[in-house]
């Protein structure tokens, strides 16, 4: 059969290519697209490892299929940084080491991206709830926090010591 | 993986058409029925995406009704301040449903029609008397959310036929609702039981009293229950504790849950209790403030 030819808009760019209708947006990124940043973790939007945005709002690329994305606007871990270098999410990841084995981390930052982009001065509490559908088995989550809360203050223009304990 | 055809109809007239091919299934955000191709569920021939339809997509908000489309997401819903203040508790059952990437996909509709005994957003949609309106190649009818579902994943309708809107009378300013689930933890998981309730309140001499009430319960039956014992426990009362109890106690006796993973039934009968009399003070408290408001 006919596959479906798809054109959208990832990460500023506009993007053709082919799929069948069953197959997944992740799918697409990962073995069409070369996209291999999205990670598949559970495959049914429970782990948020496939996480990028989509016309602005943020889903689980493996819960998409890759032919709904006609006509939209796709943004992945691979825009995050810029030419001008990292992202202050991935710096502060870096810093604060806010990864340990990294499979979650593009899902991570991706979400914590669409957190920041509607709201700029979070508290711990909305962000543990906002990123409460990615999971991550290696850091006990307490420095994911730690280093989204220190990027949200650089981002607002204040370089803030996050130390301390985190309250929850 | 066999084949499928994926058409993106303009209009509800194209839908309706390309609906009527047998076997033909209906995407709109996809966040279960992937899960369930994925675990072997037999490819559809024909998926008809309802996203692109311009009149499903909307919130509206009359001066007697409010209508939301079958294509609105989540996050659409609990981002929508005037819907939140109207019917807080239908829009935290809502925010209730899988995680944040969730939410910017799957829509209530597709929560109802889903048929989760489990789901978080119908309690609330059934306490509120949504109808829904479906429309098929027969024509339209309308239902109410209380009669739609027949068991797990099974509702009423018949074949081509789809669920184009949800329909709410609007909340007076002397009526408001909640809705309380019980998980193991505080997100991502599926409620064990759940509690609506919808309460209309009436000033008196000596303060508010409940002047109607429905009352739903989620998680305890192969669908949601409309306990009419518990309500009429509560009508005609300030909540006092002995009303909350014995609404309590008729949501334990409605239940008919099974023992699974997530609980006993033994445990699930005793907490929709709790479940409800919590939901009910939250919802009185709420109208409650609504009515002094609207007396200053």
């Amino acid at each position: 059969m006919a596959k479906n030819h798809v054109t959208a808009s990832i990460n500023g760019q506009q993007v053709d290519y082919l799929c069948d209708s069953t197959e997944s947006l992740l799918t697409v990124l990962r073995d069409q697209l070369g996209m291999t940043g999205t990670k598949e973790g559970c495959g049914t939007g429970d782990c948020g490892a496939c996480s990028v945005i989509c016309d602005g709002e943020l889903i689980c690329s493996c819960l998409m299929l890759g032919v709904e994305a006609t006509g939209s606007k796709i943004e992945t871990i691979e825009g995050v940084a810029d030419s001008d270098g990292l992202h202050p999410l991935q710096q502060k990841f870096l810093e604060l080491a806010g990864l340990q084995c990294g499979i979650c981390t593009p899902g991570i930052i991706v979400a914590a991206k669409a957190l920041l982009a509607r709201n700029s001065d979070p508290t711990e509490k909305e962000v543990r709830y906002w990123l409460a559908g990615n999971l991550c088995r290696c850091t006990g989550y307490d420095k994911i926090i730690r280093s989204v809360l220190a990027a949200a203050a650089q981002m607002r223009g204040e370089e803030i010591a996050v130390a301390g304990e985190l309250t929850v | 993986m066999s084949e499928m055809i994926y058409s993106v109809p303009a209009s509800l007239t194209e839908a309706v058409q390309q609906l009527a091919v047998p076997g033909a299934a209906l995407l709109a955000g996809g966040t279960d029925l992937l899960i369930q191709l994925r675990g072997g569920r037999p490819v559809p021939p024909n998926l008809v995406d309802l996203k692109k339809i311009p009149e499903l997509q909307l919130i509206e908000i009359g001066p007697d009704s409010i209508r939301i489309g079958a294509g609105v997401t989540g996050i659409q819903i609990t981002d929508h301040a005037e819907l939140t203040s109207l019917m807080p508790g239908f829009v935290e059952g809502v925010g209730l449903i899988g995680s944040t990437q969730v939410q910017g996909r799957a829509t209530p509709i597709g929560n109802l029609c889903n048929g989760s005994p489990a789901a978080d957003s119908v309690p609330a949609m059934i306490a509120a008397d949504a109808v829904c309106e479906i429309i098929g190649r027969e024509g339209s009818r309308e239902l109410p959310v209380g009669d739609f579902l027949t068991g797990p994943g099974r509702h009423c309708l018949k074949v081509g036929e789809f669920v184009v809107a949800l329909r709410f009378p609007r909340p007076r300013t002397n009526q408001s609702d909640a809705y309380l689930r019980f998980i193991p933890r505080t997100e991502m998981d599926l409620a064990v039981a759940g509690a609506a309730v919808n309460l209309i309140l009436k000033n008196t001499d000596s303060g508010p009293i409940v002047a109607d009430a429905k009352v739903v319960i989620g998680g305890v039956a192969p669908t949601a229950l409309t306990v009419d014992d518990a309500a009429q426990a509560l009508i005609g009362t300030s909540l006092d504790d002995a009303a909350l109890l014995a609404a309590g106690a008729a949501s334990t006796a409605a239940a008919r849950p099974i023992s699974d993973k997530r609980g006993t039934a033994q445990y699930r009968k005793k907490i929709v209790a709790v479940l409800t009399r919590r939901a009910a003070q939250v919802a009185f408290d709420r109208a409650a403030q609504q009515l002094h408001g609207s007396n200053d």
